[in-house]
């Protein structure tokens, strides 16, 4: 028969009258730290990992020895796979390695895959054989320094938009209903074809004395990229309190904009710290890939496209622009996890597993999807 | 008493409704009663067409100070019934009223204080944060807060634990956090929805023993939904039995077990209102739970469970 009244599952939670375990003091994961990671996908990578643990709340004091720790199994990690990047250019074939016929395996001759050293001896280079060019190293810097303010205008206006979206998809379930398709399918237009379309729209906008850049175009893309993740898990966030809590600001008389400041806002800050990992990774990618096809000058996705041209005969050059690429990746990476300690510090550091737990696994179907 | 026919002159009632709260006498004989619930009927729609009727001529009057349980199996819309009171769901049909005002009114001026069978505690918040939840959200100032948050942690007996994390609490604790949270505006009705179904059976106990002193000690009129009829039993003045499908009061007990820690008489003697803080009450505890073992081990205690127990079975309870 049916059953009327709403009445809650046993909770699995300590019946016995006395304080649990105060375990919260060894908290092995402080979900702040950006562990190794040589480029953007193993930026990634890690960003999934370190999403708050049981209890992160006491995180914050984990020790210098932990730290030690994780600085120490970064640079293992970096060292292993440089040793194993040299262990094949020695070991392996220079016309690659074929199974069945179908290659699997990469040449190891210079131009394919040139020695770490001489990838890193080629930064200190001049960049064209002229008396007064740049070294690559100086271009690639430059080529950071452009593409990471573009990129993190990106991510700011994308995490305004996402966040703005969320709030108003959690208000109105019609929004939701109408919107939410029409976000997910908004990131599977390839970017490619976008850019220069964005780039002709605002190329004929003029807002007073204020002219539409490049770098625009190039913001609004990775913007475009970055809004996606946090509006969703944003949204998911915003609408995981149970009923019960719903029901106590109602019954407390709040209004929606109470309940949205001390119930939902909060609650969503644990789905909100891994969406905001994912919105910057995007935002980098974004920014590179719209550099490339929409010709922009100044940052790493030009350099990607100059230093391709002399790649047939030497690779170097190449491999440093996308080694900027992998730095810009992680230099953003790292300010999201300075974001995520400010987040914790204010009062929003306590959370439970179960929470965590959720906002990880929303986080890993949106990776899938991206 | 037994659930008396309610007056008809609901207007005047609800203009007396004020001063009746503040007064709240526990004689009951005031012209508005703390709830009074008549020919409420629910039904929910059910999705696909088609309807379930959770409840159907429900009458029920709630005296001032009264302690009044509901119980009954699963199914039987005694939570329906405690939301309904609470303006959490609308009747179908009928009328709620509370303090006089109707259920919604009551609501919006914070009539009562209300606390599930999950604590439900925000986990970013303290233990006093939490307390302070519902002052907050009413724009009490923050001095004002800690202070009315320490007071309601000392009564319900967890003093030293204003600083620590929900997670870092038993199932217990966390109860007796969310009752405080309940208590934290000094409303004069308690609604209580299966607070301790989580808990163990001597933890239950001792929380039952706690809610008679924190009562007494408040004179807060309550409403309490429960599963077990030694626990209805123990707390209540009255039991209203309910039975499923369609969910409806069968039957309305009068408990009287002499020696009780909610004597009606004493709780009269409360200082007037709600919040009388508990500075020795620790002791008060030890009083409790010693005085609640030789209430259940008395012959009314049993006649009363029976009596419950029989009136369950008429209903035709699962």
């Amino acid at each position: 028969m049916s059953r009327i009244t709403v009445d809650q599952p046993s909770p699995d939670q300590p019946s016995s009258d006395q304080p649990a375990s105060p375990a919260a003091g060894a908290d092995p994961e402080p979900g702040t730290g950006s562990g190794p990671g040589l480029g953007l996908g193993l930026a990634l990578g890690t960003a999934s990992a370190s999403a708050p643990g049981p209890a992160s709340r006491a995180g914050l004091g984990t020790g210098w020895g932990e730290r030690l720790r994780r600085a120490a199994l970064a640079v293992t990690a970096l060292v292993l796979v440089c040793a194993a990047w040299e262990f094949y250019k020695l070991v392996g074939s220079p016309h690659g390695g074929r199974i069945l016929g179908v290659p699997v395996l990469p040449r190891n001759d210079d131009t394919s895959m040139p020695h770490i050293w001489s990838v890193l001896a080629q930064l200190g280079h001049k960049e064209v054989n002229t008396a007064d060019s740049q070294t690559v190293g100086v271009a690639v810097l430059k080529g950071i320094w452009f593409t990471l303010r573009v990129a993190l205008a990106g991510l700011v206006a994308g995490v305004v938009v996402g966040v703005l979206l969320s709030v108003v998809m959690a208000r109105f379930k019609v929004v939701e209903r109408g919107l939410l398709p029409y976000i997910i399918a908004s990131q599977t237009v390839p970017l490619i074809a976008l850019a220069p379309l964005v780039s002709g729209w605002g190329g004929k906008l003029k807002v007073g004395s204020l002219e539409w850049q490049g770098w625009m175009t190039v913001s609004l893309i990775a913007a475009y990229l970055a809004f996606f993740p946090v509006a969703v898990g944003m949204l998911r966030g915003l609408q995981s309190p149970g009923a019960n809590a719903v029901e106590l600001m109602r019954s407390y008389a709040a209004s929606w904009w109470q309940t949205l400041l001390r119930l939902r806002l909060p609650a969503a800050v644990p789905f909100l710290l891994p969406a905001l990992r994912l919105a910057a990774a995007s935002a980098v990618i974004g920014a590179i890939v719209a550099e490339i096809s929409t010709g922009t000058d100044g940052g790493v996705g030009r350099l990607i496209i100059a230093y391709s041209q002399s790649a047939t005969s030497d690779a170097t050059k190449l491999y440093d622009a996308v080694l900027g690429a992998a730095v810009a990746g992680l230099l953003v990476a790292g300010l999201i996890s300075l974001v995520e300690l400010a987040l914790a510090r204010g009062g929003s550091g306590a959370r439970p597993a179960s929470n965590a737990q959720n906002a990880q696994n929303a986080q890993k179907t949106q990776k899938v999807r991206a | 008493m037994t659930s008396t026919p309610p007056q008809t002159d609901q207007a005047a009632a609800g203009q007396a409704a004020p001063e009746q709260v503040t007064a709240a006498p526990a004689d009951g004989g005031g012209p508005a009663p703390a709830v009074e619930v008549r020919g409420v009927d629910k039904v929910f729609p059910v999705a696909g067409g088609g309807a379930t009727v959770a409840l159907t001529g429900i009458d029920l009057t709630v005296a001032p100070g009264e302690f009044v349980s509901l119980i009954g199996p699963s199914g039987c819309g005694k939570s329906t019934l405690l939301r309904l009171v609470a303006d959490l769901v609308e009747p179908t049909r009928g009328a709620v009223r509370v303090f006089g005002e109707p259920a919604r009114a009551a609501r919006q001026s914070k009539r009562y204080g209300i606390a599930f069978q999950q604590a439900g505690l925000l986990e970013w918040r303290t233990v006093a944060g939490n307390v302070e939840l519902p002052l907050q959200v009413h724009g009490v100032k923050k001095r004002e807060r800690r202070e009315r948050a320490r007071e309601l942690l000392e009564l319900v007996g967890l003093g030293d634990f204003a600083g620590h994390w929900p997670a870092q609490l038993s199932g217990g604790m966390q109860q007796r956090v969310a009752i405080a949270r309940a208590l934290a505006e000094r409303p004069p009705l308690l609604l209580l929805d299966e607070p301790f179904g989580a808990l163990d059976e001597m933890t239950r106990e001792r929380m039952q023993a706690e809610l008679a002193r924190i009562r007494l000690e408040t004179s807060t009129t309550v409403i309490l939904v429960t599963h077990s009829i030694p626990e209805a039993v123990f707390l209540s003045d009255r039991v209203a039995v309910m039975s499923p499908r369609p969910g409806r009061i069968t039957e309305i007990i009068d408990v009287d077990v002499p020696g009780r820690v909610t004597a009606p008489g004493e709780s009269g003697g409360g200082a007037g209102g709600a919040g009388v803080p508990a500075v020795s009450a620790v002791p008060a505890v030890e009083d409790a739970v010693g005085q609640a073992e030789d209430v259940r081990e008395q012959a009314a205690f049993f006649e009363a469970v029976t009596a419950v127990r029989e009136a369950l079975r008429a209903g035709g309870g699962s």
